[in-house]
């Protein structure tokens, strides 16, 4: 039977750590942790005997983790960052995932692969969900500036809601623009003038 | 006209200015480059982009490139740096603890002097300094092991951690660390937040401490020299435009706006302007010089300071000497400095190596035509550093 790997996942967002930890369960019997807290980040690690560290690309405590790669006292068990282990494809996966591992120097890339896959999965899943999530909020604050839009010409023009909406319709196919840039200028217009 | 896209990677500093005044004022555009910029937040990060081709220019620290060349870090494609971004604009801060100590030993707190100031740190300190820099490849780990090393701190007494430089104040504020080397505008946040003093401008230790570089990939000079030639130039305009002093209050302005630094404009300003209060008491210390992004050939990217910062590397990681010696001499990309920024009326030196740290004061020197005029870069100890003579 295999060793079981101990993998530290460091996020201080601990609702993509969450889904992270599940896709990673998953995989078998690992011992799986996660670090929230930035501070004192190599001794927290330490204290896990971690085999491979898991963090966002983007995390700026990535740089302390580096330190850490690079260490070679006789206490300390060497890391290596995990591009040097691996094939290309799977890199650059990982980067644009947005997923780096470290991993322990001397572990086989067969029992990193499994772990790798998955966090660039489950990294991806969320970049997904982010991105929705921003698109969703776009699109309500759209909407918000469109209803102010449609008040202000209800008021100034004494029409009703559907004939303001029609007219905002309109102006925005004839000037080849979106109705929501078209509501924003009259909100920004508005604004100056009121 | 259509413009060409380029991806640049920028970490949030006062010495990004370069890069995001040649979007912001048009110097990119005249090049016609749509200039791409994202915010970074690890250098790591920075590195490995790059490397993954998702970025097609990094504002690095200087030191970086030539980590990556003699081997010590990941397995990425050949990274060049093909001119030099900033000189300075780091400053060393110290616990108020300390401060206090040496406000009581009698330190006058002059922002100048590097040798009495290791003196009377030395004085105050018994055992180890821990300091933190924004990484192990930085000028600031340079500087810091310069200066305490010639302030009689024992090489073991000297503790280099790691500290991303949004959370340096946060980390001598918990006590983390004793003092901290970093770039602006995160020693006068942490002077705001009333957690550190600042005592030495990165000048003071080394006169013209290389800080930021314009780093490329190899493959992408080789392929896309024109597209290079262009990035070059917009950015060396835009050093010029920022080493005009009534432009560092326009240059603050832009680069504190909330897709940049995000932070208040008066911050970015001290730095640019060279203006620091160096305690939460509202002492100001002038450094007129504090930060060079042009002037006196600021942008040459010598291949004696690569090897400069390759010497401490080798010695210690123990790397085989000449070779990594070698390879980090060759990704400063003097000749694409030369090439790209001669048609722009860049003054060349006519050397690519040079005896660091032995311009006490400004001078000039053989240009390619005529003279140019080198900023002194004397380091407060009067160390010189030769370089291997053949490359």
């Amino acid at each position: 039977m295999q060793k079981r790997l101990s993998i530290v996942l460091v996020d201080p967002d601990e609702h993509r750590a969450a889904p992270i930890v599940e896709g990673l369960r998953e995989l078998g019997d690992h011992d799986i942790h996660v670090i929230t807290e930035a501070r004192d980040l190599p001794a927290r690690i330490a204290a896990h005997r971690a085999d491979i560290v898991l963090i966002d690309l983007a995390n700026p405590s990535r740089d302390v983790l580096e330190e850490l790669a690079l260490a070679s006292g006789p206490l300390d068990r060497p890391v290596a960052m995990f591009v040097t282990h691996s094939d290309e494809e799977l890199t650059r996966a990982a980067i644009e995932a947005g997923v780096s591992a470290y991993v322990v120097d001397g572990l086989r890339a067969d029992r990193v692969k499994p772990v790798l896959d998955a966090a660039i999965a489950r990294f991806r899943m969320f970049q997904r969900m982010r991105t929705e999530l921003l698109a969703t909020r776009a699109a309500l604050e759209e909407r918000k500036v469109i209803d102010r839009a449609k008040a202000i010409l209800m008021r100034a023009r004494g029409i009703e809601e559907e004939a303001a909406y029609a007219l905002l319709r309109k102006t925005a196919m004839d000037q080849g623009k979106r109705i929501g840039d078209i509501a924003q200028q009259i909100v920004m217009a508005a604004g100056l003038l009121i | 006209m259509t413009l060409d896209r380029i991806r640049l990677g920028y970490v949030p500093l006062t010495d990004a200015a370069p890069v995001l005044i040649a979007r912001e004022m048009g110097f990119a555009a005249e090049e016609g480059l749509d200039l791409d910029l994202s915010r970074i937040g690890a250098w790591a990060q920075s590195r490995d982009l790059l490397g993954a081709g998702m970025i097609d220019a990094a504002h690095m620290l200087v030191p970086l490139p030539v980590a990556q060349a003699v081997g010590l870090g990941p397995d990425l494609p050949a990274m060049d740096l093909v001119m030099v971004l900033s000189q300075g604009g780091q400053a060393v801060a110290i616990s108020q603890t300390i401060a206090g100590r040496m406000r009581v030993d009698g330190h006058p707190f002059d922002f100048a002097d590097a040798r009495a100031a290791g003196a009377a740190l030395r004085r105050v300190v018994r055992g180890p300094l821990r300091v933190g820099v924004p990484f192990r490849f930085s000028t600031q780990a340079e500087l810091m092991f310069h200066w305490l090393e010639g302030c009689g701190f024992a090489v073991p007494e000297i503790r280099v951690v790691t500290v991303p430089p949004p959370m340096m104040a946060d980390a001598i504020a918990a006590g983390d660390v004793d003092a901290f080397c970093v770039g602006e505008p995160w020693c006068s946040f942490a002077v705001e937040r009333g957690v550190a003093t600042l005592l030495l401008p990165g000048r003071a230790i080394w006169a013209a401490p290389p800080e930021k570089g314009l780093v490329l990939r190899r493959d992408f000079t080789e392929a896309r020299p024109d597209l290079t030639g262009r990035l070059m130039r917009a950015i060396w305009r835009a050093g010029r435009w920022l080493d005009e002093p009534e432009n560092r209050g326009t240059a603050a302005d832009i680069l504190s706006r909330p897709e940049y630094l995000n932070l208040p404009p008066e911050l970015a300003e001290r730095g640019l302007r060279g203006r620091l209060m160096i305690s939460a008491a509202g002492e100001v210390r002038e450094d007129p010089d504090f930060i060079a992004f042009h002037r006196n050939g600021a942008t040459f990217p010598w291949k004696s300071l690569a090897a400069l910062f390759a010497a401490r590397m080798i010695r210690d990681h123990g790397l085989p000497a000449a070779p990594a010696m070698q390879a980090a001499m060759d990704c400063f990309r003097t000749d694409l400095h030369r090439e790209h920024l001669r048609p722009a009326g860049a003054a060349l030196p006519d050397a690519d190596i040079r005896t660091e740290g032995a311009l006490p004061a400004s001078r000039p020197v053989t240009a390619e035509r005529g003279q140019v005029i080198l900023r002194a870069d004397a380091f407060f100890d009067g160390r010189i550093f030769d370089p291997p003579s053949s490359t």
